[in-house]
């Protein structure tokens, strides 16, 4: 199968506005059993007016959230696909731009020195475009994830060593979750990155951030740390907002990666209340949107 | 736990009446400010024609469309999504929004630090608590944008929004020494021992 550019850009356009506008039904159902849980009366109250707001975007077609964060694609190629992959990334970012203009989205983006805005949510190096491979024959996935400041703002990488082993993962975590307080626009989903290289290490904490509520750690080590830490983090009182309460973390989510024998990394990335994301499946039949 | 509903600008008596736990409903009008606009106006000296005094400073950099300008529209900006930016990053500039601008309130999310508690103390200022990541539900509570100053640094414009029944929103720092984060923040490090504990660490 051919992959059609301009229909590349078209859904890298649509999804930009749909991942604004629709938060994802697993967000949802973590927001009502968190509401179900909580036992502080503020809490309760500003987990009721997050409801009331994806109500109202619903409602009115508003974006859930001002900010429009640094917009990301991932990319997934199935097998038996034929693309040129430079103008397949060409064709995203037109999509991108084209969204910032004719929605009209505020561009969230500016030159790291200069601090100039283009008001095209795009830069040098942004959008960042992932492309990944699958064996599953003539699909083409697109997952775009807005990622917002207040909780990107807080992320951190620990290059631990080994001497300190799974203690020190624990520890970053709790004190991350600590330091990031209300800024972050709890509750959140934690996202923990374990071993790699630095940079892998951080990539899999993003990748733990965005990944659906109500999954799990493919890895079964991983999968007991993220029930012990979402217990854990969930005790300290940070609460909505970081105003209190018993819900500071929708889920903290885990990935891991194999490590160097002297390395110990751990990197953590959050994601906000507002975890928003939508993608779209590009095949024969057409194009599919989901979450 | 009193209700306040507060007709912008202010007092500074009404602003000193207020206490943590508290709830606000700010009317007629709201100033949007941001990290780039306090920069401009603090560190860089720019100065602005609008009059901050007695009002309310919201923390955000708006969604707007460009349109004719027209009574409603006079800027020629339509809001399109107003919302709240994390207020932590714009902590130095509690101080000047208060002393040089003679602002009073401030809404924001995630709260400030210690130096915006004494300047509250000090100046008659206040932090008034709005959901961060609820922007649909606040621009319902905006009317129109009545002005736009410094419009070089857009979206994070000096902004003069018309409001409406903008709120409830939760007192999280007043005058009295009163903080909500500096409370919850005590707590939670007072478990920190425990739940490291818990979790097994040695």
């Amino acid at each position: 199968m051919r992959i059609d550019l301009e229909q590349v850009e078209d859904v890298a356009r649509e999804l930009y506005v749909r991942a604004l506008k629709i938060l994802p039904p697993d967000v949802k159902a973590g927001l009502d059993r968190l509401t179900a849980t909580e036992t502080d009366a503020t809490a309760k109250q500003v987990l009721a007016t997050m409801v009331t707001n994806i109500r109202v975007a619903e409602d009115t077609e508003n974006l859930l959230c001002q900010d429009t964060g640094i917009p990301i694609y991932n990319v997934t190629l199935g097998s038996g696909l034929e693309v040129d992959g430079a103008a397949l990334k060409r064709a995203i970012r037109r999509g991108c731009e084209r969204a910032t203009r004719e929605h009209p989205l505020r561009s969230s983006v500016v030159h790291p020195i200069t601090r100039v805005n283009e008001h095209t949510s795009c830069g040098p190096g942004v959008p960042p475009i992932h492309i990944d491979f699958s064996d599953e024959p003539g699909k083409l996935t697109v997952e775009m994830i807005p990622k917002g400041s207040g909780s990107e703002n807080n992320s951190w990488l620990r290059m631990a060593i080994p001497a300190e082993g799974v203690d020190a993962i624990k520890t970053f975590v709790v004190d991350c979750v600590l330091d990031a307080g209300g800024k972050t626009c709890p509750p959140t989903i934690v996202g923990v990155g374990i071993g790699g290289t630095s940079d892998l290490c951080v990539a899999l904490a993003k990748k733990a951030a965005t990944r659906p509520l109500g999954t799990s750690c493919p890895d079964p080590e991983g999968a007991r740390l993220e029930a012990a830490l979402t217990e854990a983090v969930n005790g300290l009182g940070v609460g909505p907002q970081g105003l209190g309460g018993d819900s500071t973390a929708f889920a903290v989510h885990v990935e891991i990666a194999a490590t160097h024998i002297t390395m110990n990394p751990v990197a953590v990335n959050m994601q906000c209340h507002s975890a928003r994301r939508a993608s779209a499946v590009i095949s024969a039949a057409g194009v599919k949107y989901g979450f | 736990m009193a209700h306040h509903v507060l007709k912008m600008p202010t007092s500074e008596a009404a602003v000193r009446a207020l206490r943590v736990n508290d709830t606000v409903t700010l009317e007629g009008t709201l100033f949007g400010i941001r990290d780039a606009t306090q920069i401009a106006l603090f560190d860089r000296g720019r100065a602005t024609r609008l009059d901050l005094r007695g009002h309310a400073a919201i923390h955000t950099a708006p969604n707007v469309r460009k349109v004719d300008p027209s009574p409603r529209n006079p800027t020629g900006y339509e809001p399109v999504c107003v919302g709240t930016t994390t207020s932590a990053r714009m902590e130095r500039f509690t101080v000047p929004l208060l002393e040089q601008l003679g602002a009073r309130l401030i809404v924001g999310k995630g709260g400030l630090g210690p130096g915006s508690l004494d300047a509250f103390a000090r100046l008659g200022g206040a932090y008034l608590a709005i959901i961060g990541g609820t922007a649909a539900l606040e621009t319902t509570w905006i009317d129109a944008i009545e002005d736009v100053d410094l419009d070089d640094l857009n979206p994070e414009s000096l902004w003069k929004f018309a409001i409406r029944g903008f709120g409830p929103l939760l007192v999280a720092m007043d005058t009295h020494g009163g903080s909500l984060y500096a409370a919850v923040d005590t707590a939670a490090r007072a478990r920190r021992a425990n739940t490291l504990a818990k979790l097994g660490v040695k």
